[in-house]
Parts: C-alpha cells; structure tokens; sequence
C-alpha cells in the first residue's frame, strides 16, 4: 500500500519534530520497525490472524476467514473473522475493569470486579458458533450495504466464562424483565463519547441458557483483544453481534432493548417477506435471533484438480443456530441428485458439527460440490438466495466449491 | 591603586574574551541550526527561504494525494469527477474500504448518507451531496447478480491427498 511506504519514511522525521526531541537510544530501533506511537497498523500481526484471512474493513476492523480456513473442529483465534461496529477500546485495565448491572427491572443497581466474577461463580466452557448476521451479504441482489461477507464470517472457539444465569439469578431481576442490553468500551467512529457503536442484547429466555456465557477467555486464553477483551457477552447461535464485545454494563430492560442498532434495518429483516428491492417501514421489521440451518465444506479448498477415477474425500462443518443439524447431504450434479454425508453429534448444545463424505465423480468435466443441511425442524438449505432484505442478512444458501475431473 | 587599575586592565581584557567567546558561540549555534533546518544548503541555491518552503509543501501534497492507473493510492478510490469530496467529506470515520465494498443506486446512497447523518455524526454536506453522490453512482454502480452467481476466481490446483 502506498500510504504504508509514505508513512514509514516520514516517520523518523515526524517523530522528532512531533515530540519536540530526540530519540533516545533512536539508532537502537531495528530496522522495519516503527514506534508504537506512529505505528501504521497491520491487521495480520497485530491481531494475530493468518495471512490467508480476508480484510474487508480498516476502520473499523473487519476481516473475514476463507472456507478452507475453518477446518479445525474449533476455530483457532488465527482463523476467526473479525467483525467491529466502532474502534477498538484503546486502554484496559483489567485491575479496575467493572461489570454495572442495572436496568428499570433490575431488583438493585450493582457494580462486579472482573476478579469478582471469576471467583464467585462456577466457569464452564462451551465450543459455541458464532456466525455474523450478514455473512453472505456479497450475493444479494440488489446488493445490499455494509461489509460485503462471503462466507467466513463465522467460526466455533471453545469460549470460558460464568454463566450470565448464575450472575442475574444473584444480581436479581424482577418479572417485567423482557431483555438484557449490554454496553460495551468500543468507541464511536466519529469518536462522539455521547455515542455508543452498538449495544445490543438478548431476551430473557436466552440469557438463562446455560450455553449463555460473560466469557473471559477463548481456546483457553484470555480473550484476543479485537475479540473483546477482558469480557465478552456469548449467545451462540444468534447472529454474534449480540454477543457484545469489551462489556462493561448490563442493563436488564423492562422492554426490548433499543440501543444502538437494535433498532432500524440493522440486525433486523422483514417481518414478512418481500419482493428483492422492496423498501419495509420499520414497524414491519422483526429482530433476528436464532440463525438459520448453514454448512460449509472446509476441506478441500475450492479449485482441486483431480485425475478420472479417483475419488475426493470432503468435510466441513454444518450448524442450525438454536436448533441440531440431523441431515447433512451434497450434490455434485447442481442440485438434481442428493447423497449422504455421516454427520456427528455437537460436541455440545449450540457447536457446529463435523460432516464427511467421499465423493466419486462418474467423468471427467468441471463439478462443483454443494452441501445441504437440514435442521432438527426439518428444514434445509435453500439452492438459491433465501429471501431478500434491506441489509442483506442470514444468507444460508448452499456452500458450492469447484473440483475438475481431468 | 596601582593593583587597583591593573585589576581593572585585567578584568576589561577577560570582559572582552568573554564575548568573543560567546559571540563565536552565538555564530557557531546559528550555523548549526540553519544546518539541521536546511542540511543540503539549498535556501543558497535560487530564491528565498519561504519560496523553497512552499515548493517542498507542495511535492508532499502531491504525494499524499498521488494517483496511479487512476486509483487514489491513499484510499483505493477510483479517480473521477468528485473524488476529493469523497476523500474529504466521507473518509473521516470509516475508511474508504466500506465505500468500494459497495455498490448502490442514487436513491439508495441518499438513504445511506442519510442514516449517517441521523446516527453517526455525519454533516450537511451541502453542495457536495450531489457531487458525492454522481461519483459514486457513475463509479461503483449497482451489477446484476441474479439469484446465484456462478463460481469465480477459482485459483485451480493439483490436489494432494
């Protein structure tokens, strides 16, 4: 990029000049590296992530994985997509990090220490999907606006933490409670303090499913800060937004929560659906909250050559939101055939689930192989775009990859 | 009084080594000041001080906006009629990443502009609005992409078991 090269041989002189001196020990700074106060930020080393991840965004942060990323059985933090609303909180101090529950139906306003948390409540980890609302929005037509996701926007980390059940069945909430907001460190892109970036929530219901996690750590570590470091809100199986990244506050509402995008065409679809293209008022727009039945083939990547005769093993993973994948299948003639795959069981309640097969092909020619799930409600994968809404979400349209046979 | 005046000889001769001393100092501090402002000594080569300044400001701003194959380098914006009303009035917040991302019609960059200023702290953009909005209507136009697209930029490769 040629705004990096601009940067970087600025810096010593800027530097300088900006700080009114002298670098002391300014010959000691190896080459290639760059002092954390002009830092040109990249997103790779900086946050961990594989080359091979996709950026979509730099301000805010958005990068997604490619299929054949997200083979491990859990999502290894290299490989996990990065969606952000605002920018990244840019000081936390875990010491005095707080929780603030509060709220119109909370019994009593109450502060938690993050040392608090972790020491009065039993932790419990849970290998939980998390997949953007609008992972796939790249298809819709017309386009629709945001992040154009094609299919990485998703992953299923081992996250650990306390339940949030066990923290508002000590905290108290009263009958009218209806939904939990939570509010969070992130900060505004127009950097406006009076604004928050996103603050959205969970019903009741979801909040006292013991899969419902504030999560300190993910794959057995602290949470990666671009992940929401020190604490994180986890409702698997519902678009991850509503799984709140840097929580600091809870606010146990007597009404559906309506910070910011809860409300709008933002994490919400029409109510009934519409033509492609068609406006919806906003009273006719319903929140999105369990994700619907999706699989994608992780193995092998798309574009496999293989040679007449051979067969092609494949897997991936398949996941329904709240629901159990029961049905796992793929085509390799576009959908006029269906075979079999074996599926596993989730290695728990809301976790992707391992699907495998092996896969003949009767000639040569170019194939391309779709996978199909079918959830505990009997309900599949759509071959073509499920139904259109303003912002693009929920696209759970068969996964297709490419394979000749030559 | 004779060691009197002699003391006095003796004092005015250091007074005046003293600022000898500090006068060469004063010459020498000057020299290497006007050096680490101008180490190649090219404000002696044509011109004034302040013309040279004005000069080199502008072959940086030249830089920071440069062009190549019609891209603007610093945001990835393709270059055309408007394009600095879109670097300047709507690359503030979010980066020019979630522009090129998208692609949209008139009617719909409107509502897009719209729901940033009632929500994100964009201003009126006055004149420019229309400006802004034929750039990216002419540039990044709506594509048609049906139902299902068909699979593209395979990267094709011999597969290893």
């Amino acid at each position: 990029m040629e705004r990096r090269k601009f940067v970087k041989r600025s810096v010593l002189g800027s530097l300088t000049a900006a700080l009114g001196m002298d670098i002391v020990f300014g010959w000691k700074i190896p080459a290639g590296y760059t002092p954390l106060v002009f830092q040109d930020p990249d997103p790779y080393s900086m946050f961990g992530k594989d080359k091979q991840m996709v950026l979509l965004n730099d301000r805010p942060w958005n990068m997604e994985a490619q299929a054949h990323l997200l083979d491990d059985p859990v999502t290894p933090d290299k490989f996990m997509f990065i969606r952000n609303n605002g920018l990244v909180p840019e000081e936390i101090d875990v010491d005095s990090w707080t929780l603030t529950i509060d709220g119109e139906a909370v019994r009593q306003k109450k502060v938690y220490t993050l040392k608090d948390l972790k020491s009065r409540f039993p932790v419990h980890s849970y290998q939980l999907t998390l997949e953007c609302g609008g992972n796939g929005r790249s298809e819709f037509d017309p386009a629709a606006k945001g992040n154009q996701w094609t299919v990485g926007a998703v992953s299923c980390a081992e996250w650990t933490g306390i339940r949030l059940g066990d923290l508002l069945e000590e905290v108290g909430i009263k009958n009218e409670a209806v939904y939990v907001g939570y509010h969070a460190a992130d900060i505004h892109l127009s950097r406006d303090p009076s604004k928050e970036p996103i603050s959205r929530g969970i019903p009741i219901a979801k909040a006292m499913q013991k899969e419902t996690l504030l999560a300190f750590a993910m794959n057995g570590r602290d949470i990666p800060m671009v992940h929401g470091h020190p604490l994180r809100l986890i409702a698997g199986g519902w678009p991850a937004s509503a799984s709140g990244k840097w929580l600091n506050r809870l606010s146990i509402r007597d009404q559906v929560h309506d910070g910011a995008k809860m409300t709008g065409t933002s994490y919400r679809v029409p109510c009934n659906t519409v033509a492609p293209g068609e406006k919806v008022k906003d009273e006719d727009m319903c929140i999105i909250e369990s994700m619907p039945v999706k699989s994608l083939i992780t193995h092998p990547k798309s574009g496999a050559v293989i040679s007449n005769g051979k067969s092609l093993k494949i897997r991936g993973h398949a996941w329904a939101g709240e629901l159990e994948v029961t049905k796992m299948e793929y085509s390799i003639d576009f959908g006029s055939t269906w075979t079999s795959c074996t599926i596993n069981q989730p290695p728990n309640r809301l976790a992707w689930q391992r699907f495998e097969a092996n896969v003949a092909f009767p000639k040569k020619g170019y194939y391309e192989i779709w996978s199909r799930a079918t959830d505990s409600n009997g309900v599949s994968q759509p071959m073509v775009l499920p139904g259109w809404n303003p912002k693009g979400y929920l696209n759970n349209a068969c996964h297709r990859i490419a394979v000749k046979v030559s | 009084m004779e060691d009197y005046s002699k003391f006095k000889q003796q004092a005015r001769a250091i007074y005046r080594l003293m600022l000898l001393v500090l006068f060469f100092m004063a010459i020498t501090a000057a020299g290497v000041v006007y050096l680490v402002s101008n180490p190649d000594l090219s404000s002696f080569r044509s011109g004034s001080a302040d013309m040279e300044y004005v000069e080199i400001k502008e072959v940086e701003e030249d830089d920071f906006d440069k062009i190549v194959n019609g891209i603007h380098q610093r945001t990835g914006l393709v270059e055309a009629e408007g394009l600095m009303a879109v670097v300047n009035n709507c690359t503030n917040c979010h980066s020019a990443l979630l522009i090129t991302q998208n692609r949209m019609n008139h009617e719909r960059w409107l509502t897009t502009i719209r729901w940033m200023q009632e929500t994100q702290n964009l201003w009126d953009l006055g004149k420019n609005e229309e400006i802004i909005i034929n750039y990216l209507v002419s540039n990044y136009p709506p594509e048609k992409k049906g139902r299902r697209a068909s699979l593209k930029d395979i990267e094709w490769y011999e597969y290893q078991e």
